[in-house]
């Protein structure tokens, strides 16, 4: 291999360090997934733990983010809330990136039939609020984990079909794929070893600014009441449950909150930082 | 342009036809027996009876007949009844929508109020701090759950401000307007927000990409002052695709309505969605998600419309 040929398939880690937005949204990323990981390392007390004589403690001492109104710690709640919704929204994400991408290649390589069946069902989910759709899939489905995994995964669906479709219509008719076909290559091969690769990029992107979305969609249906149930913590339901105390214990709303908006905020990070790096012409 | 907005209107056929399918089915969908779901456990009766009632309300035919028989009562406007309070499920929805479209329209101008100048501003300047800081307000900004965002409001503004704050003190427009918006302002704001990120954000690229065309270089060359340049050749072409951004996050609007009601306990078409919900009173939901999946459909169309009257390459392209 040939020495600028090395040079151009630099690792994505060394691409990220020369994106420092990209970076620092990786980095708070890093720092969730580990916490959320740690969680039963760091947590300083049982999340589920209720101390009848130290409710809606002040953080600070034994208790560093403060107690809730059943005197159960709040930092342990946060960590453990963040193994729930973390969990959930990266399934119910790869669920919508596997069942987005697999129509939208499939509507943009056959075309026809396929591709008009497949558009007008994603038309028909995107014809609703995003957050709208999943409080009714919920209302109707009951409220289990693996309801509120399907319920965001759905609502989220179009975007991928959408994003790959367009990737695979862009690549299709490229000379290599052609050639790819006219040496007798199968459908199959050409859209995994040919196709793919060319359209994962905007398809990480879309990944990372779903995430984001779904992680704000998660928490909105807690909040509600609709999505993962008490006393199991998540940092929607911490945050209903901080409503008829915040005037009195503003910690118990400030903290989930901050927490949410700053996990989402690098997953942001993360997906601007990409599509600059992966596409210099948007942005700027 | 009227064949634009008939083929316009005539791909909407194939949407709306799938949307009213799913809000079908999703009732449909609901675990265990309708009837036994209405009358709940303290009713007993025989078989007989409930097959009797069965036909009576028509869900002893097979699905695809259940459905034919609900959009032919749809476009009677015949929407159900409820199951709590036994009233058409239509005229309550109604009753509810100016508070939810008022809500929504109030979002909308906030966040086009907050956007505008600022996204041309971080486009003028852009690459330097003031700049920088916009686009960091504006991912910070897209990051904030709307629902804590209105909590945190709440938490920084009652005492003195409380009457501004006040929740459950809903007064229509029409009744007393500077009471309706001192109560609708911290609602608004709190869903404002969010769009105004998003819309700044497109607002700043799109007059960075009108910038770097020929026309705006011709432009400067012939000796045109620079406001000129901004206001006359720049902004008007970078503004006219704001619409379509507009149009994508009405789905967002009007979704977060749903949020915010409950947060302020505003009587809006979504707090009626979520009592209706914690009540299972499932013709109530189906409704809500109905006119309101329907108001979004409409809403892009329109925008459509508005983009290819403002923009004659669209209806000619």
């Amino acid at each position: 291999m040939t020495r600028s040929a090395t040079a151009r398939r630099t690792s994505t880690p060394a691409r990220l360090l020369r994106a420092p937005v990209a970076a620092a949204g990786a980095v708070i990323i890093g720092v969730y997934l580990l916490a959320a990981a740690s969680a039963p390392v760091l947590s300083p007390h049982d999340p589920l733990a209720m101390a009848s004589r130290s409710l809606l403690v002040p953080p600070g001492g034994p208790f560093p983010l403060g107690t809730d109104q059943f005197g159960r710690d709040l930092l342990s709640r946060l960590l453990y809330g963040a193994r729930v919704s973390l969990a959930v929204s990266f399934a119910s994400v790869v669920l919508a990136l596997a069942g987005g991408g697999a129509a939208g290649i499939a509507s943009g390589y056959y075309g026809g039939p396929v591709d008009g069946l497949l558009m007008r069902v994603m038309d028909v989910i995107f014809a609703f609020p995003a957050v709208l759709l999943a409080i009714a899939i919920m209302a109707v489905a009951g409220t289990a984990v693996w309801t509120v995994i399907v319920a965001i995964g759905v609502v989220y669906t179009p975007q991928f079909a959408r994003v790959s479709r367009a990737g695979v219509l862009a690549t299709r008719g490229l000379e290599y794929v052609e050639a790819a076909a006219a040496m007798g290559a199968g459908a199959r091969r050409i859209l995994l070893r040919h196709i793919l690769p060319n359209i994962s990029a905007p398809l990480i992107v879309q990944t990372s600014l779903s995430l984001s979305l779904a992680i704000l969609t998660e928490s909105a249906l807690s909040f509600l009441g609709l999505g993962t149930q008490p006393p199991t913590p998540s940092w929607g339901n911490m945050l209903a449950e901080s409503r008829r105390f915040m005037a009195l214990a503003p910690w118990t709303a400030v903290f989930p909150g901050a927490t949410i908006a700053t996990v989402v905020l690098g997953f942001n990070l993360l997906g601007d930082g990409l599509r600059d790096l992966l596409d210099p012409r948007l942005g700027a | 342009m009227t064949a634009f907005i008939a083929g316009r209107l005539l791909a909407l056929l194939p949407v709306l036809w799938g949307v009213s399918i799913l809000v079908f089915l999703l009732i449909h969908l609901i675990p265990g027996d309708a009837l036994q779901l209405f009358l709940g456990t303290q009713v007993a009766m025989t078989p007989a009876q409930m097959e009797e009632l069965r036909r009576l309300f028509g869900i002893n035919k097979a699905l695809p007949w259940q459905y034919a028989d609900w959009v032919g009562r749809l476009f009677h406007g015949d929407f159900g009844v409820s199951l709590r309070t036994s009233r058409p499920v239509l005229p309550d929805i109604l009753a509810r929508l100016p508070v939810s479209a008022e809500l929504a329209a109030l979002a909308l101008l906030i966040a086009l109020g907050i956007a505008l100048p600022v996204g041309i501003l971080s486009a003028l300047r852009r690459g330097t701090a003031a700049d920088a800081a916009i686009r960091l307000g504006g991912l910070v900004g897209l990051s904030v759950p709307n629902f804590w965002l209105a909590t945190l409001l709440l938490l920084l503004l009652p005492g003195r401000l409380l009457p501004i704050a006040s929740i459950g003190m809903y007064v229509r427009f029409f009744a007393n307007p500077v009471g309706n918006l001192a109560v609708m302002l911290l609602p608004a704001v709190s869903l404002g927000v969010v769009l105004a990120a998003v819309i700044m954000r497109y607002v700043r690229s799109a007059l960075l990409e009108v910038l770097a065309n020929e026309y705006v270089r011709t432009a400067r060359a012939k000796g045109l002052r620079e406001h000129r340049v901004i206001n006359r050749h720049a902004l008007r072409n970078a503004l006219i695709p704001v619409i379509t951004v507009v149009g994508f996050q009405a789905g967002y609007l009007l979704g977060g309505t749903v949020v915010i009601e409950e947060v302020f306990a505003l009587p809006g078409m979504g707090r009626l969605a979520l009592t209706a919900i914690s009540q299972r009173d499932y013709p109530v939901v189906q409704g809500v998600v109905l006119v309101i999946a329907l108001l979004f459909v409409l809403t892009n169309v329109v925008v459509d419309l508005l983009y290819a009257y403002v923009d004659p390459r669209v209806r000619f392209g």
